[in-house]
């Protein structure tokens, strides 16, 4: 069990709205993270410096919220495998979707994007599909 | 300075990552496991970040004709919800499933030390390279660039 945390939730969602709102504003870019990680892989974009620096702060405030004591629950509760094939899929099914849950699920349903709608509504039914049939169907890793 | 904004943007989105709990593998896998031990708090994450993307956009396109820094709104232009789109996203939302991470969340998991947010983030970089060899070799008819 995972403790139910609507308030944290909905601060946590308001912080990742206003970085979406203020990288339109100020640099007039979506927030996704499949177009932003997919920058600085070789090819490099030739905007891939931006993109490098979103990430660092990404990272590095995180770790600085760490690095200050501040106790973040953290639990993966599948296998090394899993890891790995669940982080091979997903970086293939994000380039073909052209995007994941930063850049469809929040940036594309701001702008009311139908094509962000359909492939957001789809990763969300695969995804609670899929662990459907991994914790209920095989009893779970 | 236009780097400086854009660090903070950045360090913006993974401190919003790691407090709403998007961060953590055990409640992504809790919100999609509605036969067991459920947790609805992601819901309110998606909530609480439309409730500013949704007005804020709204407010920038309205008021402004480019960004701060830039000469145009960079925007996607595909419109069509082909099978490229949908069964990409299919395919994500399995990988999604069995780790617990996408690709937003495991960046700042990163910045929390764990090895297992290491671990995915190498194999989710493999698969987008393995991915745009495949769309290189042309098995689909159009390799457009990603936009989200």
């Amino acid at each position: 069990m995972t403790e139910f945390t609507p308030l944290m939730s909905f601060a946590g969602g308001l912080l990742i709205g206003l970085s979406a709102v203020t990288l339109m504003l100020f640099w007039g870019r979506i927030a996704g993270m499949t177009a932003i990680l997919g920058g600085i892989l070789p090819p490099l974009d030739r905007d891939w410096a931006w993109k490098a620096t979103f990430l660092a702060g990404a990272v590095i405030a995180p770790a600085g919220l760490a690095f200050s004591g501040v106790k973040v629950d953290f639990d993966v509760p599948v296998p090394l495998a899993a890891l790995i094939i669940g982080g091979v899929i997903t970086g293939i099914g994000v380039t073909f979707g052209s995007g994941c849950t930063s850049g469809h699920g929040i940036c594309g349903l701001a702008r009311f994007s139908k094509r962000s709608a359909a492939a957001t509504v789809t990763f969300m039914a695969f995804a609670f599909l899929t662990t459907f049939v991994i914790r209920h169907v095989f009893g779970g890793f | 300075m236009r780097y400086v904004t854009v660090f903070l943007i950045g360090a913006l989105f993974g401190l919003g990552i790691v407090i709403s709990g998007m961060g953590n593998p055990a409640k992504v896998l809790n919100f999609f496991d509605l036969a067991g031990t459920f947790d609805p708090s992601l819901i309110f994450v998606m909530a609480g970040a439309l409730s500013v993307a949704v007005p804020g956009y709204a407010l920038i396109f309205r008021r402004r004709q480019k960004p701060v820094f830039g000469d145009t709104f960079v925007l996607p232009k595909a419109r069509l919800i082909d099978r490229k789109l949908v069964g990409g996203s299919a395919v994500f939302g399995i990988g999604w499933g069995i780790a617990g991470f996408c690709p937003g969340a495991a960046i700042p998991a990163l910045g929390l030390g764990h090895a297992s947010a290491l671990i995915f983030v190498v194999a989710m970089l493999v698969g987008i390279l393995i991915a745009r060899t495949i769309s290189q070799a042309d098995f689909f008819a159009s390799a457009q660039k990603t936009t989200g």
